[in-house]
């Protein structure tokens, strides 16, 4: 038991600076392509968090939604317009630094805000909370108007994409 | 007996990571002048806040969390579709992916 604790707590810890790692070496690297590969190691950190939250479907979900898709079109647009080159040859240190203060700041006042907040927890061991059939459930019972607008919005932003990404005709 | 992560992890943590993701994504707007990057750090934003409501709904023991989740992927997949096709077609005008050049083009 003592040994499963500390498995536990190394996966949760190793998760968590992993993650962090990456998420600032997505800030911190020159080119856009290592930016999108760094996210993507974050994104499979993110959902190394949720198969220890016990919420298989939403990790797979998560890896072929944002890994398999998103991050994939982000690398199609890079590669297509050819931008895989620093754009910021003015380097404002004044915004930088402001930069660097509001992320203090704001990272403090979050942690502050945080640390007060007790938090009424149920731990009466509901552990298929994250399995596809009580998913499946909430979702076609509960929130079933929401999926099926969430299709509308989809096929929207498809339409409005295809719309945008044509060549204008000169008339 | 098999521990659930509930009892061996309290929810501050992952609060706390939250909240350390969500700062980073912020920062990284404000920080770098690229428009592509400052969509990544968007994703980001919405990932930090995606984890937390995963925890919560974990934590809380109520799958009413994740199915939320599942909405948020929905719009961030739309509204990266929308905004990369809105960066090409800009870049296609402006030859620049700079946010302060294209803000600048755009106003003069």
């Amino acid at each position: 038991m003592l040994l499963q604790i500390q498995t536990t707590e190394y996966i949760f810890w190793f998760l968590s600076f992993f993650a962090v790692m990456c998420a600032c070496m997505v800030v911190f690297t020159n080119k856009p392509v290592h930016s999108v590969l760094y996210l993507v190691l974050t994104f499979f950190a993110i959902a190394g968090h949720y198969v220890l939250l016990n919420a298989q479907f939403l990790a797979v979900v998560h890896i072929v939604v944002y890994a398999g898709a998103i991050m994939v079109l982000f690398l199609f647009v890079i590669m297509m317009l050819n931008l895989n080159h620093d754009t910021e040859p003015v380097k404002n240190n004044l915004l930088r630094a402001m930069a660097v203060l509001a992320f203090g700041t704001l990272l403090v006042t979050l942690v502050g805000a945080l640390k007060g907040a007790s938090i009424p927890m149920r731990t009466d061991g509901h552990t298929e909370i994250g399995m596809i059939k009580r998913l499946g459930d909430t979702l076609f019972k509960d929130y079933l108007l929401p999926f099926e607008l969430s299709s509308v919005l989809l096929l929207a932003a498809m339409v409005g994409t295809v719309l945008l990404g044509k060549k204008e005709i000169k008339s | 007996m098999i521990l659930a992560i509930t009892q061996l992890i309290p929810v501050d943590y992952y609060m706390y990571l939250a909240a350390v993701l969500f700062s980073i994504g912020v920062f990284g707007v404000m920080y770098r002048r690229n428009s592509i990057i400052l969509f990544m750090c968007v994703e980001l934003m919405l990932n930090a806040v995606n984890l937390l409501l995963a925890a919560f709904s974990t934590y809380f023991a109520d799958p009413k969390g994740q199915v939320f989740v599942f909405f948020i992927m929905a719009v961030a997949a739309a509204e990266v579709a929308v905004g990369l096709a809105i960066l090409v077609m800009i870049y296609r005008n402006v030859k620049s992916n700079n946010y302060e050049a294209i803000i600048r083009n755009l106003v003069c």
